[in-house]
């Protein structure tokens, strides 16, 4: 679906947000509640995220401990998804990789999303120049590919011997540089098809302050099509942290990444694809999971789809 | 509609300035001595690092190194790459690759996403329909270098269907998986957009006039819902070919075709900012010149929308 | 223009016509005992239960009643274009020119959409395809059905916007829906629907969405068309207003039944059911000026839940003992009259 559309069939359903709009909200909790998609990717993504936070809680295998003998072995009864080149224990790698795309994940979103909104709501409210100026800042940065400014980012910060945390901060500085626009638009044109409601030129006619305005009847009524968005960026954000880590310019080994493990794994592919198989099926996993989560979510506001 | 392109064309000149200005100060604050291993194994010579420097203006501040540059990017020249060829050459070549593979990964989007939407929409809810809701949904969350490997392994390497990868001249024949392979995604995301809008589409007031008039529900579902749900599917389709310009590095690397993606990436691995600034910079201007005809080819799709 | 391009007489129904449909005693529409339910996820939801009525030759039958009441599920059901699932209709009959439509071959039935019954909507901009231009909507009708080719189609189409008084119709045939005012889109629709010549119109509220004066205007050009080539119409709307000039008999809708059926006349003098009587006293009349406004408290029943006996009575003013117990059944009172009242006698003596 278009972000366009995604605008305007989340505003279709809240058309009358001061009668209607709690019975509205109220219906689609409920259908929320119902969908078993919600629940399965509810769930999915509460495992990941406790495997981010605590992975020991899951292996007790330490995921830095080599066993060269035991390098490439296929799954086995000690080793559940085998072993890698290098002879780490793939489960545990697997479980500990997850951290790092949940981080980037989580992150980027946040800094996309907030810069986004906040540059969105600004533009369509103030209208005139500072629209303007918002709307062509946002075209510059819209207009560079992605996945390219990223490559050049992290070429340009280059780390080899960095920090953890810093190397994963790099990656999200990197993505969110360029991820902001498509939300900053999205949101801009969702406050636009708020702004001529009546509440809202009532609360105008009321003298009431611009950021009143915007906190009370703005926010609230044109968020919900950027959360679905964000939701579902969430995924292609994890995805594309792989990418970079798999061209060789995002996480680098030492770090535990699913990135990382599917570089190393791309290789083997003939000899030892269960290398390959259990850090793209948890990659898979988690990116599928936040795309369910934001479909189930934006059919709930939206039962034209369902 | 005249006016409607001026203003468009007169728009774009702060985006490509503000693009490529960003673009410029990030590769030439890429980390390193530009003129590293311009000489071989050897240091350079002190006269080459100072006409190398003299002739990228490197000792001047950033703003105005730029404005040199785009004064001659503006005349065509877009200088010269480490190994003195003019990069202009080696982006024709270089984009005539990625362009073929662009446009072929277009042609799988329509032939395969557009079918499985539309086939998904008119039975929805049934099996055929679960079937492309699953597979686009599996597709969408593999990554795209999983596919690649996978089917180039598969197709490639143990079944030998394919070329397992793409030699300098680049056939079609050989660029065919590659295709898949880019449009993969976007494959799935023009299925499930199909499906979305024509689902929405057939509950259109207007299908039942359709219906009401006597027509077939051939007629009334094949022209006149399926007509109202492309727009919004050809419109994603015409923005699609900038970004799979942009993004077809992934796919370039995996198969080793010698297209614009592998051109950039290696050129900043080996920082050559010249060919780096350049490839970039045509980038975005196609993908604006793409983006204003989708716009344009959008008023004429939805007679609603109008340009003046 | 040539005399072919234009409507000619001899193409007119019952002269010569080439339908193989013949009106049996002049009754061309007989819609008996018929129900239709929806299955939806919150139950079943009735809402048509037994409707029955006729439509003769030249006759306008207004249905009346409130939305939701039935009326434009009954036209749906009549043309064919209920979605089924989620409706079904269980049992009854809807017999054109005693062929009876739900029971006859899919292809044969889609034939009589257009040529034999045709219908106008209450929203012209969303029920007219906004990619085409008006004028090729309309030769869509000749092209389809009679296998015209397109410029004697469109020129057809051209005449047909002239006739619905559409201003310099032969510039603006190209032109697309949203580019016309909402009465000039309803004439458009209206050109659409009577472009073969149908036997029967259905009108499904088709001046809701106008301006007051234009409503008029429409109202007048359907009339004018019905005497023209004496259609059966069917007029349904919830606004008694505007059909108390055009239509010769009335059904009034309530809860998927009908509850009174009578001469639009001897209606609007004396309704027989307390529910029409609402209706009618509903209407804001000037010479009343300074009164209160009379509604009918309450709101229709959910069509899962329908109250058991009359199901108006828990709105009734009227309403004992009896009518939560017992439906009461259509009776005719007086030749012609019919009401589904326990104390029509009552309610028509008041």
């Amino acid at each position: 679906m278009t972000e366009q559309a995604i605008v305007e069939t989340a505003h279709s359903s809240d058309a009358n947000p001061v009668g209607e709009a709690r019975s509205l909200g109220a219906d689609a909790r409920r259908a929320l509640a119902r969908n078993p998609l919600f629940w399965i990717s509810a769930t999915m993504i509460f495992i990941f995220v406790l495997m981010a936070i605590w992975p020991s809680l899951f292996t007790n295998t330490d995921p830095t401990e080599a066993v060269l003998s035991q390098a490439r072995e296929r799954p086995n009864s000690e080793a559940w998804f085998g072993r890698d080149i290098q002879g780490y224990d793939i489960y545990a790698r697997v479980i500990y990789g997850a951290r790092a795309s949940i981080l980037v994940g989580v992150f980027t979103t946040l800094f996309t999303t907030t810069i986004g909104a906040a540059l969105g709501i600004t533009a369509a409210y103030f209208g005139g120049w500072t629209d303007s100026l918002i709307s062509r800042v946002t075209d510059i940065f819209f207009a560079i590919p992605l996945l390219l400014g990223a490559i050049l980012f992290m070429s340009a910060f280059p780390s080899s011997n960095d920090p953890y945390f810093v190397v994963v901060f790099k990656v999200v500085a990197a993505i969110s540089l360029l991820g902001w626009p498509a939300l900053t638009r999205l949101m801009r044109s969702s406050v636009m098809q708020v702004l001529p409601n009546d509440y809202v030129q009532a609360a105008r006619a009321l003298g009431a302050s611009p950021w009143r305005i915007i906190r009370s009847h703005v926010i609230p009524n044109s968020l919900g099509p950027i959360i679905v968005v964000a939701t579902i960026n969430l995924g292609a954000y994890i995805a594309l942290e792989a990418t970079l880590s798999f061209l060789g310019i995002g996480l680098q080994p030492p770090v535990i990444s699913w990135g990382v493990s599917i570089n190393d794994a791309i290789v083997g592919l003939r000899t030892t694809p269960h290398m390959l198989f259990f850090p793209s099926l948890f990659l898979s996993l988690t990116v599928l999971a936040f795309i369910m989560l934001g479909d189930a979510v934006r059919d709930a506001y939206d039962p034209k789809t369902r | 509609m005249g006016k409607y392109i001026v203003r468009r064309l007169l728009q774009m000149i702060p985006v490509i300035i503000g693009t490529t200005f960003i673009i410029y100060a990030m590769v030439f604050a890429l980390p390193g001595d530009p003129t590293a291993g311009k000489c071989g194994e050897r240091q350079c010579p002190e006269s080459f690092v100072a006409e190398y420097r003299e002739k990228y203006n490197l000792d001047d501040p950033l703003p105005i190194q730029y404005a040199k540059y785009m004064g001659q990017v503006v005349q065509g020249d877009f200088g010269t790459n480490q190994y003195g060829v003019e990069v202009r050459e080696d982006l024709a070549k270089r984009f005539a690759v990625t362009g073929r593979l662009a446009l072929m990964a277009i042609a799988v989007e329509i032939v395969i996403g557009i079918s499985a939407g539309i086939l998904a929409g008119i039975r929805k809810g049934r099996f055929v329909d679960n079937l492309v809701l699953v597979s686009t949904l599996v597709v969408i969350s593999i990554p795209i270098f999983v596919i690649g490997a996978v089917l180039q392994y598969f197709l490639g390497v143990r079944l030998g269907l394919f070329p397992v990868t793409v030699s300098s001249e680049a056939t079609t024949y050989e660029l065919l998986l590659p295709a898949i392979v880019l449009g993969s995604l976007s494959v799935a995301y023009v299925a499930r957009l199909t499906r979305t809008n024509l689902v929405e589409n057939l509950r259109a007031d207007y299908v039942r006039t359709a219906i009401s008039k006597g027509l077939s529900k051939r007629r009334a579902v094949g022209l006149h819902a399926l007509r109202n749900s492309m727009i919004p599917v050809i419109t994603f389709i015409g923005f699609d070919f900038g970004a799979l310009l942009g993004g077809a590095i992934v796919t370039e690397g995996i198969f080793n075709i010698q297209g614009v993606g592998g051109y950039i990436y290696r050129g900043i691995q080996v920082r050559d900012g010249v060919a780096v600034v350049g490839a970039v910079t045509a980038l975005v201007i196609i993908y604006l010149f793409v983006n204003l005809i989708v716009d344009l080819l959008y008023g004429v799709l939805d007679p609603r929308i109008s340009h003046d | 223009m040539s005399a072919t391009t234009v409507d000619t007489p001899q193409e007119k129904r019952g002269s010569g016509s080439k339908s193989k449909y013949v009106p049996q005693d002049g009754c061309l529409l007989e819609v008996d005992d018929l129900y239709v339910e929806f299955h939806t996820e919150e139950g079943v939801a009735k809402a048509i239960n037994g409707v029955s009525f006729d439509l003769s030759q030249g006759e306008t039958l207004a249905i009346l009643g409130e939305s939701g009441s039935g009326k434009s599920v009954t036209a749906q059901a009549i043309m064919g274009i209920l979605d089924m699932p989620p409706a079904k209709i269980p049992s009854g009959q809807v017999r054109y020119c005693g062929r009876d439509l739900l029971t006859m071959d899919p292809n044969e039935r889609r034939h009589t959409r257009g040529p034999e019954i045709s219908m106008i909507f209450q929203d012209a901009l969303s029920a007219l395809n906004p990619v085409f231009p008006v004028g090729w909507q309309i030769a869509e009708m000749f092209r389809q059905h009679r296998g015209m080719n397109k410029s004697d189609a469109l020129e057809r189409a051209v005449g047909l916007m002239e006739r619905v008084s559409i201003p310099a119709a032969r510039e603006r045939v190209k032109a697309y829906p949203h580019q016309f005012s909402g009465g000039m889109r309803q004439r458009i629709m209206i050109a659409m629907a009577i472009a073969l010549d149908p036997a029967v119109l259905i009108a499904d509220e088709p001046t809701t969405a106008l301006d007051v004066t234009v409503q008029a205007q429409i109202m007048q050009l359907l009339a004018d068309l019905q005497q023209e080539r004496q259609m059966g119409l069917i007029l349904i709307t919830h606004d008694l207003g505007v059909v108390a000039d055009v239509a010769d008999r009335a059904c009034v809708m309530y809860a998927g039944r009908l509850v009174e059926k009578s001469e639009i006349l001897d209606l609007y003098a004396a309704p027989a059911h307390p529910y029409t009587r609402g209706l009618i006293d509903s209407i804001p009349r000037v010479d009343q000026k300074g009164q209160t406004l009379a509604a009918i408290g309450g709101l229709p029943p959910n069509l899962t839940r329908i109250p058991p006996g009359c199901p108006f009575h828990p709105r009734c003013y009227l309403a004992r003992d009896i009518c939560s117990g017992e439906r009461p059944e259509l009776r005719e009172l007086v030749p012609g009259r019919f009401a589904a009242c326990h104390f029509s006698e009552e309610v028509l003596g008041a």
